[in-house]
């Protein structure tokens, strides 16, 4: 096999001049106990060994060097492999999540350049022309492992879900940073995660367990968690993460198997103190963490006191990351935040100072900042981003509505749940049940299931703030 | 007299079971509601029915408990100074009946 540097990629000059690009898989190759270690899928597994001198992509891996790929594979243990064998090959990968709709695949090949597909099942039909590779297990021995020849693009969506999908582009240094060498002479950690790994909180487990000496046990989108927690019995997972959403399921489990991890962690969402007192309770003696990241910013800080919020100590401090608060919102500065979108026409992500804004609010309340909630009122339904303007605009479009107004009220379920107040024109058309029933159908026709408030209420007025708009507080 | 010393008593006993019979069943037929809204094959509701096996997800949860703070002007869960996770349908239940 040969594995040519392409003219597109010197072109394009992806690898900056005098920096030598290191690959996922020279890294693997180079970590520690790597016979002992495996990833763990719903129904296979596989060696690492296997995978850092072997490939799944059954001959194509060097058609795809130089390449911007597109990663649409349903099963995420082959999407793991898929990354090992792509990076410092590729000249950017571009992870879709599962449940990226097929519809928005022209918009993402077009902005992101794409010129070539992985897939497990069949080519989607937005790559049906370009180059396709199929990866399958088994993995098979490599007569020659690539050299590293790029500094992949790594493309992550962000959460938002209004619009066309926003993408930022990561390098795996920056990807990496927050990991940790681990010490030969700790066990091995054996990785589990709630999170696809296409996500950035999943994808940082993964990194972990590759990176970090360890292994990882996946879930797939449709597993049910009962079932997902007895691998995690039967495997021994030591690390188990997801986001407070996930964790509140797990809470809400009955134990066929007892899980027993050395260590849990949440991110994701604002971890509040009900949960981490829950975590406390289930796992006594156990380390909970709490970890500030996000697709945009990277990985922030975690908190290992089992309060929720962080020490205001935080804020201002020197060191790899630094925080500060401006206007209530979390600003962050690091090399682990991503490069920028890769959307043309976006604002940067970053500021002259090179802080990204995280939207987060906070509130300091004694030596400790606690989140508030998103800037302009975004709701996170069970890590899902819901902006009210889209479903008031939904309800809005009934012609007996004057104005509505949508919020997150808490619920122990999905962290925050939308719901609606609105005002409607006098005199009213109709009795109230019925304008009501009429208005939940229109949002239940117009918008995703998550974003369809749970609650409606008919209210003479709303409040608005000193600037005219409408008062957006936390419920 | 017995009786009169008694009847409120029973009263009390009655309109106190019957609070807890509404509820149960107002809980009942919301789980109903929103299972048929969110076309989700509900399992038939026992106490012993575990959450995560009737058919509903997280977001039906978030719901239902929505609605119920609605219907009944309370939400046990975010009220709740202490840490509770239902994990079947009775401990939903009761924990409405505590919160009452």
């Amino acid at each position: 096999m040969c594995f040519s540097r392409s003219p597109s990629a010197t072109s394009c000059g992806f690898m900056s001049a005098g920096t030598e690009a290191v690959s996922l898989r020279e890294v693997l190759r180079a970590s520690p106990r790597l016979g002992e270690r495996r990833l763990w899928g719903a129904s296979a597994s596989v060696a690492l060994e296997d995978i850092a001198a072997g490939t799944a992509l059954g001959g194509a891996l060097p058609s795809l060097a130089g390449r911007a790929v597109l990663l649409r594979v349903g099963d995420p243990l082959s999407a793991a492999l898929a990354l090992i064998e792509l990076d410092g090959v590729a000249r950017r990968i571009v992870l879709c999540p599962p449940d990226l709709a097929e519809e928005a695949l022209p918009g993402v090949i077009e902005t992101a350049g794409v010129d070539a597909v992985v897939f497990d099942q069949a080519p989607p039909q937005a790559a049906a022309s370009m180059l396709g590779a199929r990866i399958a297990l088994p993995v098979q021995a490599l007569a020659e492992t690539p050299p590293a020849l790029h500094d992949t693009d790594w493309v992550m969506f962000t959460s938002g879900t209004s619009g066309p999908p926003k993408m930022v582009a990561h390098s795996l240094r920056g990807l990496t940073g927050a990991i940790k060498p681990a010490a030969a002479t700790d066990p091995a950690p054996i990785w589990g995660t709630f999170y696809d790994i296409r996500r950035y909180g999943g994808l940082q487990i993964l990194l972990r367990a590759l990176v970090g000496g360890g292994s990882l046990v996946t879930t797939s989108p449709h597993e049910p968690m009962a079932d997902f927690l007895g691998r995690v019995a039967t495997l021994g997972v030591t690390h188990l993460t997801g986001t407070p959403s996930h964790w509140r399921r797990v809470l809400m489990t009955l134990e066929t198997a007892p899980i027993a991890p050395r260590y849990v962690r949440l991110s994701g969402e604002i971890a509040d103190q009900a949960v981490l007192d829950a975590l406390a309770v289930r796992f006594p003696n156990t380390p909970i963490g709490h970890a500030y990241a996000s697709t945009e910013a990277g990985v922030g800080f975690e908190v290992t006191d089992g309060l929720e919020g962080f020490p205001a100590a935080y804020v201002g401090r020197s060191g790899e990351v630094e925080l500060r608060i401006v206007g209530g919102s979390l600003q962050i500065r690091s090399g682990r935040t991503s490069a920028g979108y890769v959307n043309p026409g976006l604002a940067d992500l970053h500021d002259d100072e090179g802080f990204v804004d995280t939207g987060d609010m906070v509130e300091l309340r004694g030596a400790r900042y606690h989140f508030v909630g998103r800037r302009g009122g975004i709701i996170n339904v069970g890590g899902l981003k819901v902006h009210p303007e889209e479903i008031e605009a939904v309800i809005n479009s009934h012609p007996a509505v004057r104005m509505s107004l949508v919020r997150g009220r808490r619920n122990p379920f999905t962290g925050a749940i939308a719901i609606a107040e609105v005002v409607l024109n006098q005199p009213t058309p109709a009795p109230e049940a019925t304008l009501k029933a009429e208005i939940m159908d229109i949002c239940r026709r117009e918008l995703a299931p998550f974003k369809v408030p749970a609650s409606l209420k008919f209210a003479p007025a709303l409040a608005m703030t000193a600037g005219g708009k409408l008062e957006r507080a936390i419920v | 007299m017995t009786l009169t010393a008694e009847a409120p008593t029973l009263l009390e006993q009655e309109s106190c079971a019957g609070d807890t019979a509404a509820l149960r069943s107002a809980i009942e037929a919301k789980f109903r509601e929103v299972a048929v809204d969110q076309e989700k094959a509900l399992a038939p509701l026992t106490d012993n029915l575990v959450l995560l096996e009737s058919g509903l997800d997280s977001l039906c949860f978030a719901i239902i408990v929505a609605t119920l703070e609605d219907d009944l002007g309370y939400d046990p869960f975010t009220e709740a100074e202490d840490v509770f996770f239902p994990v079947t349908f009775g401990d939903f239940v009761r924990f409405y009946e505590r919160g009452n």
